[in-house]
C-alpha cells in the first residue's frame, strides 16, 4: 500500500524516468540494430571470419556491465564524456551485438538451399537474393534476436545509473544508498515490468513483420 | 538447340581430385526432350547445372541456339533459361503472382505485361487464376506448388529449359498427372529442354531422347525406342532392367505393328459360310462379324459354326475388346491377357474395323528390332552414337 502510494506521489518522476530508460535502450539497440544486422550477413560470406566475430560478440557479453563502465571511464574522459548518457549507449551497444549478430547470421545462413538455389537459377544477382528472399525469410529470427537485445538491456541499463545515466536505475540507486526499500522496490519493479512489456510489443512488431506466407507454414512458426 | 562441347568439371574434394563430368559432349535439337539418366553420382545432374553455372564448368563450352554462352553474364544468361528443380523452391514470403512474376520483373516488364503474364501462366498449368494467384505457395498441395514451379521458369517465355527431377518428389498419381499435362504443354510450346531423371519409365515417356550417365562419362545418347532395342553395353543394359523390351511396349503404337488383312463376316451369312472362312483363313478360335458400316459387332466361334445350323446373327458372342490405331501396345498386351485373346480387333476413328493384331506380331515387331540391331553392333560403324 504504502509502495502504491510512493509511486503514484512521485508519477512524473517515474514516467520521465521510465522514458529516459525507453530512450537509452531505444537508441542503443536501435544503432546495434543497424550495425549488427549488416555485420551478421556480411560474415554469412566467410566462415572463418564469422566464428573470429561470434568469439568476439560472445566475450564482450561476458564482461560484466560495471567493469565495462569502469573501462570507458578514463577512455572517453579524454572527450569529456567519461560518464552520462553516452558510455551507457555505448555499453548497451556493445551487449547488443552478440544477440543481433549472432541471430542474423544463424537465419540468413539457415535459409532453405533450395530457395537459394531456385533464387540463383532464374537469375537473382545476390543482391537480389538477399533483398528478396533472404532478409525477408530471416526477419522473424532476426527480431527475436532484437527482442532479446532489448530485455537485455533493459536490465543492463538499470545499473547505469551508476554513472549517471538516469533511467529506472536511479530510483534503485537512490533507494540502495538511501536505504529506502520504497524506491528501490518501485524502480525494480518498474524494470520489470518495462522489459515484460517492451518484450510483447516488441513480438507483436515481430509477427507484423514475419512474411504472411510463412505465418501460414507452421513448420517455421 | 543446346549444345555441349567437351563440357568438364572437376571437383577438388579433400580426398583429390574427382571428376563428376568427363567432356561431354552433346546436343538437343530445337524443341525436343532430352533426358539425362543414370544413377546418382553419375554426373547428370553436374552437367544440367553447368548449363546455367549454377556449377562453374572446368572446362568446355555451352552453346545455345548457336551462340557461345562462355562470355555471357551469368544473370542474363539464367534469366533466359528456365529452371525447375525437385525442391520446387518457391519464395514463401511471396504470393503465387510474385512467385511466377519474379523473372520478368527481374527483366523490367512493366506491370500490367507481368500481371497479364500470371493470368496467362495460370491457365495454362491449368489453374484458376483468381483462385490462387493471391494466395501464398505454402497454402497449395506439393503438386499444385510444382506446377507453379514450372510456370516460374516459363514466365519469361525462355527458348531453353533445364528441369532437375522436377516431378521427383511427386506421388505417383500426381506424378503421371503432371507428366501428361507437361507433355501436352510442350507441344504447343516447343522449348528445348533438359531433363535429368533417375526413372527409366519417366526417361522413356518424357523423353525424345535419353542420354545415360555413368560415373561422369555420356554413355549412350539415343531416342528411348533405340535404347530399349539396342543397349549399348552391360551397363546399360542392367540400368534398363530385364523386362525392357516390356517397357518398348510403351513406344509402339498399334498402327505399326496392325495387320490390315483380316476376315469378317456379316450378320446375314451362314455359320457354314463362317466355318469355312474360318478354315480358309486359318483362325484357330473365332472370326469376327462385322455390321453394314463394318463396325465390329460380334464373334462366331468355331465350335459353334461347327456345331450348329443357322444364321451369324443368331449365334454371334460379344467381342472381348477392340484397340485402336493410337494405342500403344503396352495397353494392347493387358487387353490380351485380360482376355485371354491371341488377337484383337483394331478399329478406327470412325469405329469401323481396320485390321487386327496378334500376340505373334507384337513379338514379331519387338524381336525383329533386336536382330537388326544386334546385326548392326556386329558392324564397327555402329548405328548407335556416342
Amino acid at each position: 500500500m504504502e509502495l502504491i502510494l510512493y509511486a503514484l506521489d512521485n508519477i512524473d518522476l517515474l514516467a520521465t524516468r521510465t522514458l529516459e530508460h525507453i530512450s537509452l535502450v531505444g537508441v542503443a539497440v536501435g544503432i546495434a540494430t543497424l550495425t549488427g544486422v549488416p555485420i551478421g550477413i556480411a560474415i554469412t560470406k566467410n566462415e572463418r571470419l564469422a566464428q573470429g566475430v561470434l568469439y568476439t560478440a560472445s566475450i564482450i557479453v561476458t564482461i560484466p556491465s560495471i567493469a565495462l563502465f569502469g573501462i570507458m571511464i578514463p577512455v572517453l574522459s579524454l572527450i569529456g564524456q567519461g560518464i552520462g548518457y553516452l558510455p551507457a549507449v555505448i555499453a548497451v551497444l556493445l551487449y547488443s551485438q552478440l544477440p543481433i549478430i549472432r541471430n542474423t547470421y544463424t537465419a540468413i545462413n539457415n535459409v532453405d538451399p533450395a530457395l537459394r538455389e531456385a533464387a540463383r537459377g532464374i537469375g537473382m544477382s545476390p543482391n537480389q537474393r538477399l533483398r528478396y528472399v533472404e532478409i525477408p525469410l530471416a526477419v522473424p529470427v532476426i527480431m527475436a534476436g532484437v527482442r532479446t537485445a532489448v530485455v537485455l538491456n533493459i536490465g543492463v541499463m538499470a545499473i547505469a545509473a551508476y554513472i549517471g545515466a538516469g533511467g529506472l536505475g536511479t530510483f534503485i540507486s537512490r533507494g540502495i544508498s538511501q536505504s529506502d526499500p520504497r524506491q528501490l522496490i518501485v524502480g525494480a519493479v518498474a524494470v520489470s515490468l518495462l522489459a515484460i512489456i517492451v518484450d510483447y510489443t516488441l513480438l507483436f512488431v515481430q509477427k507484423r513483420l514475419t512474411p504472411r506466407g510463412m505465418e501460414l507454414d507452421t513448420s517455421t512458426a | 538447340m543446346i549444345e555441349l562441347d567437351n563440357l568438364t568439371k572437376v571437383f577438388d574434394t579433400p580426398k583429390g581430385a574427382v571428376v563428376a563430368a568427363d567432356h561431354i559432349s552433346m546436343s538437343v535439337p530445337s524443341g525436343e526432350i532430352c533426358i539425362l539418366l543414370g544413377p546418382s553420382g553419375c554426373g547428370k545432374t553436374t552437367t544440367l547445372k553447368m548449363i546455367n553455372r549454377i556449377v562453374k564448368p572446368t572446362s568446355g563450352k555451352v552453346f545455345i541456339n548457336g551462340e557461345d554462352t562462355t562470355g555471357m553474364n551469368t544473370q542474363d544468361l539464367r534469366r533466359n533459361i528456365g529452371y525447375v528443380i525437385q525442391q520446387i523452391g518457391l519464395f514463401p514470403n511471396m504470393t503465387i503472382e510474385q512467385n511466377i512474376t519474379v523473372v520478368p520483373q527481374l527483366l523490367g516488364w512493366d506491370k500490367a505485361r507481368y500481371r497479364e503474364r500470371a493470368r496467362e501462366l495460370m491457365a495454362m498449368i491449368s489453374m484458376e487464376p483468381d483462385a490462387f494467384l493471391k494466395r501464398f505457395p505454402s497454402e497449395l498441395s506439393g503438386g499444385q506448388q510444382q506446377r507453379i514451379g514450372v510456370a516460374r521458369a516459363l514466365a519469361a517465355d525462355p527458348p531453353v529449359m533445364l528441369m532437375d527431377e522436377p516431378f521427383g518428389a511427386i506421388d505417383p498419381i500426381n506424378r503421371a498427372v503432371i507428366q501428361d499435362e507437361f507433355l501436352k504443354m510442350q507441344q504447343e510450346l516447343k522449348k528445348t529442354i533438359m531433363f535429368v531423371s533417375h526413372d527409366i519409365d519417366e526417361a522413356i515417356k518424357m523423353g525424345d531422347q535419353v542420354a545415360i550417365f555413368r560415373e561422369g562419362k555420356l554413355v549412350q545418347h539415343s531416342s528411348p525406342d533405340d535404347l530399349l532395342a539396342a543397349p549399348k553395353n552391360a551397363f546399360v543394359e542392367s540400368f534398363l532392367g530385364e523386362d525392357r523390351t516390356l517397357k518398348r511396349l510403351n513406344l509402339v503404337k498399334v498402327h505399326e505393328v496392325v495387320s490390315d488383312e483380316i476376315a469378317t463376316v456379316s450378320p446375314g451369312d451362314t455359320l457354314e459360310t463362317a466355318l469355312g472362312r474360318i478354315d480358309d483363313y486359318g483362325y484357330q478360335n473365332a472370326i469376327l462379324m462385322v455390321n453394314d458400316q463394318r463396325q465390329p459387332v460380334g464373334l462366331i466361334t468355331r465350335a459353334k459354326a461347327r456345331t450348329t445350323k443357322g444364321y451369324c446373327r443368331d449365334h454371334f458372342e460379344n467381342v472381348p475388346a477392340t484397340v485402336t490405331l493410337e494405342d500403344d501396345l503396352r495397353k494392347v498386351a493387358s487387353l490380351m491377357f485380360a482376355q485371354d485373346a491371341t488377337w484383337l480387333p483394331c478399329v478406327d476413328d470412325e469405329g469401323r474395323v481396320y485390321g487386327q493384331i496378334t500376340q505373334r506380331a507384337m513379338t514379331h515387331h519387338l524381336g525383329s528390332r533386336f536382330r537388326a540391331h544386334e546385326a548392326a553392333s556386329r558392324n564397327p560403324d555402329s548405328a548407335v552414337k556416342e
